[in-house]
C-alpha cells in the first residue's frame, strides 16, 4: 500500500498546525460559526444531533494494521469505543470532543492518516473497488490512480471552494463493484488497441434529491491527461454550477441543464485550451505510485477444497463471504459487520483491535473497507480459512450474510444525523429479526436493501434492489420504498412502488415483498431479475394489499 | 489610507476606487461594468486603471482590457463563492497577464490566502476583523504543495508539473 514520503508527511502535519490553530480562534471566538464551518467541514468536522461527528479518511477503502491499531485506539480514547464505516469507505466517530479534534488528528498524522476534505464542497476521498488488485477480471489496479488523484486533489489551489461537494471513484474491472455510476465522476481503466492504459470518463452522476446515473463524455482519456482533464471538468463545473441553491449545485444539475452532449463539448473546449498549463503525469511518477501496490510475495500454492467435511456454518460463511481471489490458493474474506442486532457498519474499538492482529497473521496486514460498509482480508491462504473463520466468529464478525438481505446498507439516520427524517437503526434490526433464519435468507439469495434517514440518500437507497427512505410525516417516522435499483452492471434506480408506510410496517412490507418474489421466481432467477422481468405491478398490488385494507 | 497585503507585507494602498474622491492622476478601481458604460472617461484619464470583476462576469470578457489596465480585482463576495480561483489562474495562465491581481470581498478570509496566491493573486484586501498579521501567517502555513500552481515564495517541494 502506499507509504507518505517527506511531502506528504510535512503536508498532514502542517494541516494539522492549521487546523488546530483554526480551533484555537473559533474557540477564542475570533472565528464565527459560518467561518469555522468552512474550515471544520474540509477538516471532516460536522456538528451532528448531539455532538460533533468526525469522518476520517480511508483513501480508496486500504488501511494497514497499524492504521486499523490507531483508529481503535482513537475510537476508545475520544470516543465511546466504536465507530462507523460509511458507503465512502470512510470512518465515522458519533462523540468526539470539538477541542480534541486537533489531538486526533495528529494521532492519525502519526499513521499517514487524516480527515481532509471528507466533508464540505471540495474534492472528496476518492473511491475504489474492494477488490483492487485481486480481482481476476481487472484491467489494471485503480488504486495508484487513486492515490495520484488523491494528492493531486488535496488542498488544491483552485478547486477547494467549489458549488458542491465532488466525489471520484476508479474502477479497474468490467464488473462494477463501487457504484462508480453513482459519482461525480467515474473513472474506468481501459486499454486501447496498443494496450495503453487510459480512462472512459463518466460524469454528472449522484444520488440525493435528484439520483441520476453519470454518463460517459469520454470513451478514452490516455494516462498522461489524467490530472489535466479532470481539471478541465472541475473548471467548467467551477465556473458554471449553480451557486445559488444548494439543491442544485451538484456538478449533475449542470450536465443536465445543458445536455451531456453540450457538457462534452464545453469539457474538451477548456481541456484543449488549458492543455499548455496542465499537470502532466510523468510516467516516473506513475511508476513509482505503482511500485507502492505491487503485489504481496505470494506463495506458490495449489486451490484445495476448504470446505470438505466441515460443518454447514463454515460452508455457508465460506460460501457468502469469501471471494474468488486471482492467485491460487488465496481467497478474499469478508469482515461482516452486519451482525443482527448491531447497526450497519460499526465495529468496536476492541474488534478493530483483534481484526488488526489478525490481518498482521492471515492477510500480509491489511485491511480493505468495502462501500457496502463490510470489511475485507484480501489475501487469504484457503488452508487458513477454517481458523480465520474461528477467530472471526469469536469476534462476531462472521455472520454469513454477505450479499444476502441482512448485508444491508445504512446510513446513520435520526439516531446521529441532523438532516435525518428518520430513524434507519431500528429499522435495520426489525428486518434483522424478521430475517434471522439463515435458511430462508439463504433461499432468497442476493438482494440488497439500502436504506436513507432521509433525501440527502447517504444509504444510497435509489440503487437498491429494495431501497427504503425515511420521510418525516407529520413529525412521525414513515419509510418510502422502492424497487429494482442497481448499480453493478446493470445501473438503474428503483421506483416507488406505492405510499409510504409507518415504522411498524417496514419490516412486514419487505416480507411480503420477498414473498412475491418466491412465489413467482422462475428457476435460479434472482429477485432484481425478477424485478425487470415482471416491472413493480405484481409487487405493488400484494405487498400493499394487506397495509392498504388495515389503513 | 487603506491597508492591503501586497505578497508578503502590509502596505499603504495607493488605488483609490471608484466613488472615492479621485485627483487626476491617482490610480483608480472601476468596475467592469462602469467602464464597459463610460470608455472614453476611465481609458482617456491620466493615472493607472484597474478594473474589478464580479464572480458573475467572464473574465475572458477582459481580454481587450488587459493591455490598459494595470490592475485587476476579483470580487470574493462570500465564504464560499471559489469561481475567482479559477479566474485568477485564466488571467495568469491563459490571458497572461502580468499587472496586479487582487482579491477583494467579505470571502477573502486568511484561511483562503495560501491557496489565492497559489492561483496568482499576490494583493489582498482583507475584509473587517480579519487581523493582518495572521493573515501574513497564512503565506507561511505550507512550505509543501502537490499542483503545479503560482510559483510561491517559501514552497520547498511540489509534486506533480506542468
Amino acid at each position: 500500500m502506499y507509504k507518505y514520503d517527506d511531502l506528504d508527511q510535512a503536508f498532514v502535519n502542517e494541516r494539522v498546525a492549521e487546523y488546530r490553530d483554526q480551533t484555537r480562534r473559533f474557540l477564542a471566538g475570533e472565528l464565527t460559526e459560518d467561518e469555522f464551518k468552512a474550515v471544520r467541514l474540509r477538516n471532516g468536522l460536522y456538528i451532528q444531533r448531539h455532538a460533533p461527528m468526525l469522518r476520517i479518511a480511508v483513501p480508496y477503502g486500504l488501511l494497514s494494521s497499524r492504521q486499523l491499531r490507531k483508529l481503535a485506539y482513537v475510537a476508545r480514547h475520544y470516543d465511546r469505543g466504536v465507530g462507523h464505516f460509511t458507503t465512502r469507505t470512510n470512518l465515522q466517530l458519533n462523540w468526539p470532543k470539538l477541542e480534541q479534534v486537533p489531538d486526533i488528528l495528529e494521532h492519525l498524522a502519526a499513521v499517514q492518516m487524516h480527515s481532509i476534505q471528507t466533508s464540505g464542497n471540495c474534492i472528496r476521498n476518492v473511491t475504489a473497488d474492494h477488490m483492487a488488485g485481486i480481482a481476476r477480471d481487472e484491467v489494471d489496479d485503480p488504486r495508484p490512480y487513486c492515490e495520484i488523484i488523491r494528492q493531486w486533489s488535496t488542498h488544491h489551489p483552485e478547486f477547494t471552494y467549489l458549488p458542491r461537494k465532488f466525489k471520484i471513484c476508479v474502477t479497474g474491472s468490467p464488473e462494477d463493484r463501487a457504484a462508480s455510476e453513482t459519482h461525480d465522476i467515474g473513472l474506468h481503466l481501459k486499454r486501447d488497441a496498443t494496450g495503453q492504459i487510459g480512462f472512459e470518463v463518466f460524469v454528472g452522476g449522484g444520488l440525493g434529491r435528484t439520483p441520476i446515473l453519470a454518463k460517459s463524455i469520454r470513451e478514452f482519456l490516455p494516462l498522461p491527461d489524467l490530472l489535466g482533464y479532470l481539471e478541465a471538468i472541475l473548471r467548467v463545473y467551477n465556473r458554471q454550477g449553480r451557486r445559488d441553491n444548494i439543491h442544485k449545485a451538484r456538478i449533475k444539475i449542470l450536465v443536465k441543464a445543458v445536455g451531456v452532449e453540450r457538457f462534452r463539448e464545453l469539457v474538451e473546449t477548456e481541456w484543449q485550451a488549458a492543455r499548455d498549463f496542465a499537470p502532466r503525469l510523468e510516467a516516473s511518477e506513475v511508476d513509482r505510485m505503482r511500485a507502492h501496490f505491487t503485489p504481496h510475495p505470494y506463495e506458490t500454492l495449489q486451490n484445495v477444497d476448504a470446505v470438505a467435511g466441515r460443518e454447514p456454518e463454515f460452508q455457508a460463511w465460506y460460501r457468502y463471504n469469501t471471494r474468488e481471489h486471482k492467485i491460487s490458493g488465496y481467497r478474499a474474506v469478508f469482515i461482516s459487520l452486519k451482525r443482527h442486532g448491531e447497526n450497519p457498519g460499526d465495529i468496536t474499538s476492541d474488534q478493530m483491535d483483534a481484526v488488526a492482529d489478525l490481518a498482521d497473521r492471515v492477510s500480509f496486514g491489511e485491511i480493505r473497507v468495502s462501500h457496502n460498509q463490510n470489511l475485507l482480508f484480501g489475501d487469504v491462504r484457503q488452508d487458513d480459512l477454517f481458523r480465520v473463520w474461528q477467530e472471526l466468529r469469536a469476534l462476531g464478525l462472521a455472520t454469513p450474510n454477505i450479499g444476502t438481505l441482512t448485508d444491508m446498507i445504512a446510513c446513520p439516520g435520526l439516531d446521529f444525523c441532523s438532516l435525518a427524517n428518520a430513524g434507519t437503526l431500528n429499522v435495520a434490526k426489525q428486518i434483522q429479526q424478521r430475517f434471522d433464519d439463515l435458511d430462508y435468507l439463504y433461499d432468497l439469495g442476493d438482494i440488497e436493501i439500502k436504506m436513507s434517514g432521509c433525501m440527502n440518500a447517504c444509504g444510497h437507497h435509489h440503487v437498491g434492489h429494495i431501497g427504503i427512505l425515511g420521510v418525516d410525516k407529520h413529525g412521525e417516522e414513515w419509510y418510502q420504498i422502492t424497487l429494482g435499483g442497481s448499480v453493478n452492471g446493470f445501473s438503474a434506480l428503483g421506483e416507488v412502488i406505492g405510499p409510504s408506510v409507518p415504522l411498524s410496517e417496514v419490516a412486514s412490507t419487505v416480507e411480503r415483498i420477498v414473498e412475491v418474489y418466491r412465489a413467482e421466481r422462475q428457476d435460479g432467477e434472482r429477485f432484481i431479475d425478477m424485478v425487470r422481468r415482471v416491472g413493480i405491478k405484481p409487487f405493488k398490488e400484494r405487498a400493499y394489499a394487506t397495509h392498504s385494507a388495515a389503513a | 489610507m487603506r491597508r492591503i497585503l501586497r505578497r508578503h507585507e502590509v502596505v499603504a494602498d495607493e488605488w483609490r476606487l471608484f466613488g472615492e474622491e479621485v485627483s487626476d492622476g491617482d490610480p483608480v478601481i472601476v468596475p467592469l461594468a462602469e467602464l464597459r458604460k463610460n470608455p472614453q472617461t476611465w481609458l482617456g484619464r491620466k493615472g493607472r486603471l484597474g478594473v474589478r470583476l464580479t464572480p458573475a462576469e467572464s473574465v475572458e470578457s477582459l481580454s481587450d482590457l488587459l493591455t490598459k489596465v494595470a490592475l485587476v480585482a476579483i470580487e470574493f463576495p462570500n465564504v464560499g463563492d471559489g469561481r475567482g480561483f479559477s479566474y485568477g489562474r485564466l488571467l495568469r495562465d491563459r490571458l497572461h497577464f502580468k499587472g496586479e491581481l487582487r482579491a477583494v470581498g467579505g470571502g477573502v478570509k486568511q484561511d483562503k490566502i495560501f491557496l489565492l496566491a497559489r492561483c496568482g493573486f499576490e494583493s489582498f484586501e482583507l475584509p473587517p476583523g480579519e487581523k493582518e498579521d495572521e493573515a501574513l501567517a497564512a503565506f507561511r502555513r505550507y512550505d509543501v504543495v502537490y499542483q503545479p500552481a503560482e510559483p510561491f515564495d517559501g514552497i520547498r517541494r511540489q509534486r506533480f508539473f506542468v
